[in-house]
């Protein structure tokens, strides 16, 4: 089978990938890495996050290269003053929007939302921080969530419903008030559909889900995703 | 039922009708309802037969005619008398000055021809004057031949270029025009298509849809037939949010009267052409009116907006081509195929042709629902139909568009309402909110209700909405409790520009408009807030119970 091609330039370099590669990948092939939070290979694409916005020559708008197809003879451009204030912006609001206190956090250190706002060079937050007083639940053996750390990324419910199949994990209420639920908002130790995979747990890409007792640097396996559906594609070979 | 057979029916009704020297219309819409208008409607049945004219008055009930403040309202017909503010005692007084003695009660007639001299009634041609729960009065008016006249002598590409032709933009808010979006969903492969028609209208303060609805709904229908014969599509669905009971019960009666003619079904009119609706509800939230949106809400899911492409006119309802078309467009369909598109491209302007509804409110000595024609400015609507500020009160700024619309100042007066000339200003024509505000209002307490607003509604699916929206509002709350600093002007600039041009929807794409136009045009009313700590309106400033979130 021939994949037909597609040539385009991102930050200048010229590139060629198939057709129908997310802006996204086809950077990340050719070593130009565009920040990411929502978006996980393996996972159907959310266009949440917001952080990973390009611009496209020719056009006013923004456009998140998780989600946007590449097509010929396109120039983007992933990296310009604009783009890195409005990257630092969604940083802030996510720190204001929730309780996130890095040095009290499980995930210190090993939380892609701090090492963002590092490397962003993060230094204060425009907006007065919140204080949310969220449900913990651990009452699962040994899966804990701690709403007040999630970004909404969804991360978690999708690896649950498009990996493990189960589906155990949804959002309820809106807006800000989302929050990530059990079954039919049950606790989580008597959801009758978890199958303990920890998959959640191992995508959360700060300290929501974690695994109690267990350091986070080694529950995190954000890659996983991306094994299991490349091995389920038999892409790889014995 | 065949072709031949509406024609039929239509030249009947007009027989009927025209036994009747008089023709009683009582306003039986939402807005009257609420107000005794079932009562009057019996006072009229009662009171034509006490008088023995019941054979030259004929009673009916129809939609409402726009002065929803003065309801319940009743058209005497001929020469459309209207008559406000009617209770079942005043009834027997109108029955016997204006039916036997030929002379209209004139202390009770509507006294303010202004508001309907500018307006313009194509979408609305029928409301106030047909019975909306009877198919054959709709039909009487002309109603229905538009869609005969496609089957019978028009190709679907022919009717695609009559609307194109027209020039006809999408009523829903963002103008897309029409006839391109049907091209496009004809020209979309994959089977079967769908159209949904969207009455969400989730805006506050808006009932434009709703009014139609309850006062036309067959026109809605029409306008699907001739959409679905045109892209080729089998099936519609009618979005329709819960809260209109009245809109619903007009819609399920006038669809179940429309397949009994068979004008909906399997063999429409006896053409093989295959069309059939059916309504959906919404569950009153404000995103659900959002093209992605809906078609979630449609199929049964959550209503969550996903980003496009694929735009769905390739790949909509159940991943096949969907047209989704707002009411007030489609009700504009039939009047374009009756008389063509290039009739209809003269209304209006030459970019924004035809008319459009609005809801006028606020602080206006005639609010209601009216019709203008594009290109109107906003001082003709405020001043001549709105008839001005009440009280002796200073008119300050006129918000377009809803919740995320602009906020307009005095000297913006002049400016000619379509979509391109709102969208320079910094507002929007949404789904037709036109709210004025008086000098008792405060500008930035007006741009903070707005922004609560749309974070009770952000679905919470996008970063700058979701968070971005939920901090502009903590902002908000320092500055009208006084406990703000300069830099926070800068801190609302920045974060609200940042949401406008990082968000997945057009929710947070324009909940922004509010807090951008005060700031753009009552920036001194900030600073007076956070310097001076005073409100000139006295709205902020007051101590309140603060409720503990979360
Ligand atoms: C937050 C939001 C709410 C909307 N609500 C409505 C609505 O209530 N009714 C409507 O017709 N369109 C609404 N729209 C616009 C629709 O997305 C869509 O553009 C429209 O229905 C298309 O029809 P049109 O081309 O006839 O305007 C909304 C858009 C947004 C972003
Ligand atoms: S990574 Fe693209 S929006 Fe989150």
């Amino acid at each position: 089978m021939t994949t037909t091609t597609v040539t385009l330039k991102i930050d200048g370099l010229e590139v060629t990938v198939p057709e129908g590669t997310m802006i996204l990948k086809a950077a990340k092939d050719n070593g130009i890495i565009i920040p990411t939070l929502c978006n996980l290979e393996g996972l159907s694409p959310y266009g949440g996050c917001r952080l990973c916005l390009v611009e496209i020559s020719g056009s006013p708008k923004l456009f998140p290269a998780c989600i946007t197809p590449v097509s010929s003879g396109m120039e983007v451009t992933t990296k310009s003053e604009r783009l890195t204030e409005y990257r630092r912006m969604a940083v802030q609001m996510l720190l204001a929007e929730r309780t996130h206190i890095c040095s009290v956090c499980v995930a210190n250190d090993h939380c892609e939302l701090q090492s963002l706002a590092n490397q962003l060079g993060v230094d204060h937050v425009l907006f007065e921080r919140k204080w949310t007083n969220l449900e913990i639940d651990s009452s699962h053996d040994f899966l804990v969530i701690d709403r007040n750390r999630c970004i909404l990324c969804t991360r978690c419910i999708r690896v649950c419903d498009e990996i493990e199949g189960v589906h155990t994990l949804d959002l309820k209420l809106r807006g800000k008030d989302s929050q990530v639920i059990m079954d039919l908002d049950e606790h989580w130790g008597s959801s009758c559909s978890c199958t303990s995979c920890r998959k959640c747990a191992k995508v959360c890409p700060v300290g929501a889900i974690y695994i109690e007792g267990e350091p986070v640097s080694h529950t995190k396996h954000k890659d996983i995703a991306e094994f299991i559906t490349e091995r389920r594609q038999r892409k790889w070979k014995r | 039922m065949n072709l031949a057979d509406i024609q039929k029916i239509a030249e009947q009704e007009v027989d009927f009708e025209r036994a009747y020297k008089y023709r009683i219309n009582v306003c039986c819409s939402s807005g009257c309802v609420p107000l005794g208008a079932f009562k009057v409607l019996k006072a009229f049945e009662e009171a034509v037969k006490e008088f023995g004219v019941e054979k030259e008055c004929k009673v009916a009930k129809t939609g409402c005619v726009g002065t929803c403040s003065v309801g319940p309202a009743v058209v005497i017909e001929p020469g459309d008398y209207l008559y406000q503010n009617v209770t079942p005692e005043k009834v027997r007084e109108v029955v016997r000055d204006h039916i036997v003695l030929g002379l209209p009660v004139k202390g009770m007639l509507y006294g303010n021809p202004a508001f309907f001299k500018k307006q313009h009634r194509l979408v609305l041609r029928n409301a106030g004057k047909i019975d909306p729960t009877r198919i054959q009065d709709y039909i009487a008016m002309g109603g229905y031949s538009a869609i005969v006249k496609c089957l019978a002598t028009m190709t679907p590409q022919g009717v695609i270029y009559e609307v194109a032709t027209s020039k006809l933009r999408g009523r829903g808010g963002a103008g897309f025009p029409t006839g391109q979006k049907w091209g496009l969903v004809a020209r979309a492969h994959g089977k079967p298509k769908y159209i949904v028609a969207n009455l969400d209208e989730g805006d506050p303060g808006v009932f434009a849809n709703r009014t139609l609805a309850e006062a036309d709904p067959h026109a809605i229908l029409e306008g699907m037939l001739i959409a679905a014969y045109a892209i080729g599509a089998e099936k519609g669905y009618l979005y329709i949010r819960s809260e209109y009971p009245l809109a619903i019960q007009t819609l399920q009666r006038a669809i179940a009267q429309a397949k009994s003619l068979s004008l909906l079904g399997d063999n429409v009119l006896e053409t093989g052409f295959k069309f059939d609706v059916e309504l959906r509800f919404g569950a009153g939230a404000f995103v659900a009116g959002e093209e992605t949106a809906i078609l979630a809400s449609v199929e049964g899911c959550r209503a969550m907006p996903r980003p496009r492409p694929p735009y769905p006119a390739n790949s909509g309802l159940w991943g096949k081509p969907t047209l989704i078309q707002n009411v007030e467009t489609l009700a504009n369909i039939p009047i374009i195929i009756q008389n063509g598109g290039a009739w209809f491209s003269k209304i209006g302007t030459p970019r924004c042709t035809g008319t459009k509804c609005f809801s006028l409110t606020g602080k206006t000595n005639n609010p209601g629902l009216i019709e203008v024609p594009m290109g109107i400015t906003l001082r003709e609507v405020v001043f001549d139909i709105g008839g001005g500020v009440p009280e002796g009160r200073k008119f300050k700024a006129v918000l377009v568009g809803g919740p995320s619309g602009g906020c307009l100042p005095d000297a913006l007066l002049d400016l000619p309402i379509d979509y391109d000339s709102l969208t320079r200003v910094g507002a929007i024509m949404g789904s037709g909110g036109i709210v004025v505000l008086d000098d008792h209002s405060c500008m930035v307490d007006t741009a903070k209700f707005f922004t609560e607003f749309c974070v009770d509604e952000s679905c919470g699916r996008c970063t700058p909405c979701r968070a971005g929206l939920a901090r502009i509002k903590e902002v908000f709350a320092g500055i009208t409790e006084g406990n703000a600093r300069m830099e926070d002007i800068t801190t609302l600039e920045k974060a609200s520009v940042y949401i406008r041009d990082a968000s997945l929807c057009g929710l947070g794409q324009t909940a922004p408009n509010p807090v951008l136009t005060t700031l753009r045009y009552f920036r001194d009313e900030y600073v007076e807030h956070i310097r001076d700590k005073t409100c000139r309106a006295g709205k902020c400033f007051k101590k309140e119970e603060k409720g503990v979130e979360q």
